[in-house]
């Protein structure tokens, strides 16, 4: 198989603008005739929804949450990233683009992070206008703040609730065609499979979480913005019913999975503190703009922190990259953590926890600074932790929190399976091995707002409307294979439960391919997963049963997919022998201990074609060339 | 510590539903509440037993998926916290814990201790919105609006949809959540030309839905998650005042 990613030709910056023109327009009376399928409705999927009702397509959309308002981007923290300059310090389209390529580590296609970083200004206008409150200055001017290491202040954000703030814009936009009756919403519905006829997306198999009940719909159009698949790890930052099973059914129909290992592990988030742990809480990154991140200079140090004076103490981000300290990128952050405890230097109950320390800042600054800054973080540590950061310092360990890969995309959004479209985190497309604070909010309201509802015109135009029926065959054969393993998920009735399988999932991930890989880890995780999975689908107990609202029958469902893609995840990383961004691989560094790229041999997108159960998939290369910015070894020293 | 739950349990919408007593030990004070929950489930699956169903899904107070009665009170005794940010250390040994489902007519109970909280998007679908097609917007900075006000319309925007306030009202009355999102529209500049529109289509279909009106009891607002407070329902009575008698037919200024 060739893919072809559809990239335009010309100047980088004309490409989109000549692209759109270029594509192919729908008859406004006719766009009513078009039925188009989004599930999701985050960022992603409510913005690509609603825009493309308002251009009068017919739209269903899909949610498993209660309602679309609860997306998991709700939960965004610190901001969308543009390139509006209000600052004048010097920020443009072109510098957000090269930094987003640059922090990527070279593994991103430039033309989409140029047309990202473009339309970025156009998403603040549009929330601005459908009333999201932004951080604003005294003069009524929009705010703006540095982020995540970044040189300019091009960050908007809404206190500590950026995304929940962006989601809820959306979601009224949303709300807004559901009473033009323009959108049939379908919350608490859940896909459980695509439907491809003749080669192409034709609709979806949903179960209804209410009553159990399994259904198709048929669409034009489908379009995926189901969000990351972090939760893989079982314990991670994303909300508990973030899962792949969307994306990992359109896999298993066709579409390509790009770049599956390139996993971002965020430095700073509360510890694990016992078995029944749930999920993980992210404190956000700005903390690390005045807290310092230490461990005892000794291995096995139990002493409380406040006996164990200065010289007894190892700044170890400080003390290797003086440049940067305390504020290196994600990555270098969450690896010098590990290697610390693994060192034995680890502090907290597990050991499995560093110093954030923020006393040398209120000795600075004043107790009144820290608690403006950071004050709802520090209540927030308090609530989950019962210490006051104030006094102690913050404990915080690395855990699971993004994922760069996904449904492969071509520039217009769209899948290798015509007429599957893939949005937000779901896809693979502008982060390359490793994404930027505050740049995944504004990724899908980009592919939402501005890209899909152009793009998913041009292949309508050239594909006329037939009012498809879900009494096609196609449509019944899912819903027997859905059906079907819904039975055999039931019929097991063994020992274990659910959550002990995928937690167990969870921490071969987690130490094989984590925040850094060997190949012999990936080997003998290559070798779990498979018996593993083989136990889960002898010895699971799913209780209840299928024509009920049964919340254990929706989580086996998604762990069962957790251990292919988990399995695939492996392989990937595996294959790639380079360290890049969010991939580490430790037999690949440089002297310093720092990523080793080899651009020689790994320039390209990684791309997975399932080939059946009782095959490996197919590696399938997208070759990516650098034509504005020069691929560079990053340094932090 | 041990606790003793007395937890609802009810099959489906329409079976009937009753207390069962559940005594759960090894609880860990370091748990959050709805992990002590995870726990028990496994357990009872474990013995062939139905598991509990509760909805949640960030679980760090930010979605609003999450809400049960704990002893009587929504969200459990802690003030601005959701039922998922509520650690066991607030509580002892020995505790007798009574869960309940939201209860009021609008929320119609799914199973156990989820219900269905779909009336809340019909009421934001009636007006709750700014009516911009995407591409239409102008430049950002274009209209600056007075810190203060962003501040005001940010307060009220910071409401999860929880229904929390609405299950605790005496009333039975959400209009603590259809204050919070007429305020949040209704001080900022983009808000203004539907501004009565919003505030009469949201109001009337609040009471289509069988949620009632406010008389004050202040209950809503000492449960909200987010502090939101009863002047957004201050705010609202005077945009629908404003609307029903003194703009009647015209157009917000
Ligand atoms: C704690 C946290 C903080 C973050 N902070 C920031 C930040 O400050 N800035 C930033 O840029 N990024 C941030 N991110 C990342 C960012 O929030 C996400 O990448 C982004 O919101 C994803 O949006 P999405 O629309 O792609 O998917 P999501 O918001 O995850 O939405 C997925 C949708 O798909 C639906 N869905 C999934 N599977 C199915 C299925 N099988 N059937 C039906 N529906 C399904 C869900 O119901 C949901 O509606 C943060 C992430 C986390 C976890
Ligand atoms: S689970 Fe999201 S607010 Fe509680």
């Amino acid at each position: 198989m060739e893919l072809d990613a559809k990239i335009p030709s010309g100047p980088i910056e004309d490409r989109w603008d000549n692209h759109k023109f270029n594509l192919k327009l729908v008859n406004p009376a006719n766009k009513r005739k078009y039925n188009i399928i989004v599930v999701g409705t985050g960022l992603a999927g409510g913005s690509a929804a609603a825009s493309l009702a308002e251009l009068g397509y017919n739209v269903k959309s899909f949610c498993y949450q209660d309602s679309p308002r609860r997306a998991h981007s709700i939960a965004a923290q610190g901001g969308i990233n543009a390139a509006k300059n209000y600052k004048n310090d010097g920020d443009s389209v072109y510098r957000l683009f090269y930094d987003t390529v640059k922090g990527g580590d070279f593994r991103s296609r430039e033309s989409n992070v140029y047309r990202l970083a473009q339309v970025s200004v156009n998403i603040i206008d549009q929330c601005v206008a459908q009333g999201v409150p932004f951080a604003r200055e005294y003069g009524g001017l929009l705010d703006n703040r540095s982020f995540g290491g970044a040189q300019v202040s091009r960050t908007f954000y809404a206190r500590g609730q950026t995304g929940q703030q962006l989601l809820l814009g959306a979601y009224q936009a949303l709300q807004r065609q559901v009473s033009a009756g323009q959108v049939k919403m379908y919350p608490r519905h859940e896909m459980l499979d695509l439907v491809v006829i003749d080669g192409r997306a034709r609709g979806i198999t949903v179960r209804d979480l209410f009553t159990g009940e399994v259904a198709s719909h048929a669409a034009d159009a489908v379009v995926l913005a189901t969000g990351g698949y972090g939760n893989a790890y079982y314990l991670s930052t994303n909300a508990r019913g973030c899962n792949a099973t969307a994306v990992w059914r359109a896999y298993k129909k066709g579409a390509l999975f790009a770049n599956p290992c390139y996993t971002q592990i965020h430095p700073t988030c509360i510890p694990v503190s016992g078995e029944y742990q749930s999920k993980l809480t992210l404190m956000s990154e700005s903390l690390r703009n005045d807290g310092r991140i230490w461990v005892p200079a000794k291995i096995g140090d139990k002493r409380r922190p406040a006996q164990i004076p200065e010289a007894e103490r190892d700044y170890y981000l400080e003390r290797k990259y003086p440049a940067f300290g305390n504020l290196v990128p994600r990555d270098v952050a969450s690896r010098n953590a590990k290697s610390v405890c693994d060192e034995g230097r680890g502090v907290g109950p597990s050991g499995l926890g560093v110093y954030l320390d923020f006393a040398e800042a209120m000795q600075r600054l004043g107790h009144h600074v820290i608690a403006e800054r950071y004050g709802n973080l520090f209540e927030m540590y308090e609530r989950i932790t019962g210490e006051d950061p104030y006094s102690v310092p913050m404990r915080i360990y690395p855990a699971t929190h993004y994922t760069m890969g996904g449904l492969w995309v071509d520039y217009n959004l769209m899948s290798t399976i015509p007429g599957l479209y893939v949005a937000g985190e779901a896809n693979f497309s502008d982060h390359g091995a490793n994404r930027l604070g505050a740049s995944a909010l504004m990724q899908g309201l980009a592919d939402g707002y501005f890209v899909l509802p152009y793009t998913i015109g041009d292949f309508l135009a050239s594909h006329r409307p037939d009012q498809l029926g879900v009494d096609h065959p196609a449509f019944k054969e899912a819903e027997q294979g859905v059906n079907a393993r819904t039975r055999q998920l039931l019929g097991i009735q063994g020992k274990r439960t659910i959550d002990s399988f995928h937690r167990e999932l969870g921490k071969i991930l987690w130490e094989h391919c984590g925040m850094s890989r060997t190949e012999q880890g990936l080997k003998d995780a290559l070798g779990m997963i498979p018996e593993l999975r083989e136990e889960f689908w002898k010895d699971v107990r799913v209780p209840g049963e299928n024509e009920e609202f049964n919340q254990n029958l929706e989580r086996a469902g998604r762990v069962a997919d957790f251990f292919e893609l988990g399995e695939l995840i492996c392989r990937d990383a595996l294959e790639r022998s380079e360290s890049c961004g969010g991939h580490f691989r430790e037999e690949y560094q440089t002297p310093e201990g720092e990523a080793l790229r080899n651009d020689d041999e790994y320039s390209y997108v990684a791309a997975w074609q399932y080939q059946g159960d009782s095959a490996p998939p197919a590696l399938v290369k997208e070759h990516l060339d650098f034509e504005y910015v020069h691929p560079s070894q990053r340094s932090y020293k | 510590m041990k606790l003793t739950l007395h937890i609802w349990r009810q099959a489906n919408s329409t079976a009937p539903g009753r207390m069962v007593k559940y005594e759960v030990d090894d609880v860990s004070e370091h748990m959050s509440f709805l992990e002590m929950l995870d726990v028990l489930n496994e357990k009872l699956t474990l013995k062939g037993e139905d598991p509990i169903a509760f909805d949640s899904d960030c679980r760090e107070g930010i979605c609003g998926t999450c809400g049960f009665m704990v002893n009587g009170v929504a969200h459990g005794p802690l003030p601005k916290t959701t039922v998922c940010q509520l650690h066991m250390r607030h509580f002892k040994d020995g505790d007798v814990l009574y869960l309940e489902p939201w209860r009021t007519r609008a929320f119609p109970v799914i199973k156990d201790l989820a219900v269905d909280r779909s009336a809340l998007d019909r009421i934001v679908a009636a007006g709750g919105f700014v009516s911009i097609d995407t591409g239409a917007a102008p430049d950002a900075n274009a209209i600056p609006v007075p810190k203060e006000r962003a501040e005001i319309s940010m307060d009220a925007a910071a409401c999860i949809g929880c229904g929390a306030c609405a299950a605790m009202c005496p009333n039975g009355s959400a209009s603590l959540f259809t204050g919070a999102k007429i305020t949040h529209l209704g001080v900022l500049p983009q808000g203004q030309p539907e501004r009565n529109e919003r505030a009469l289509r949201m109001v009337a279909q609040a009471t289509e839905e069988g949620l009632s009106y406010c008389s004050n009891h202040g209950e809503c607002e000492a449960v909200c998650p987010k502090g939101i407070t009863l002047e957004v329902i201050a705010r609202m009575n005077r945009h629908y005042i404003k609307a029903e008698w003194v703009d009647r037919g015209q157009p917000a200024e």
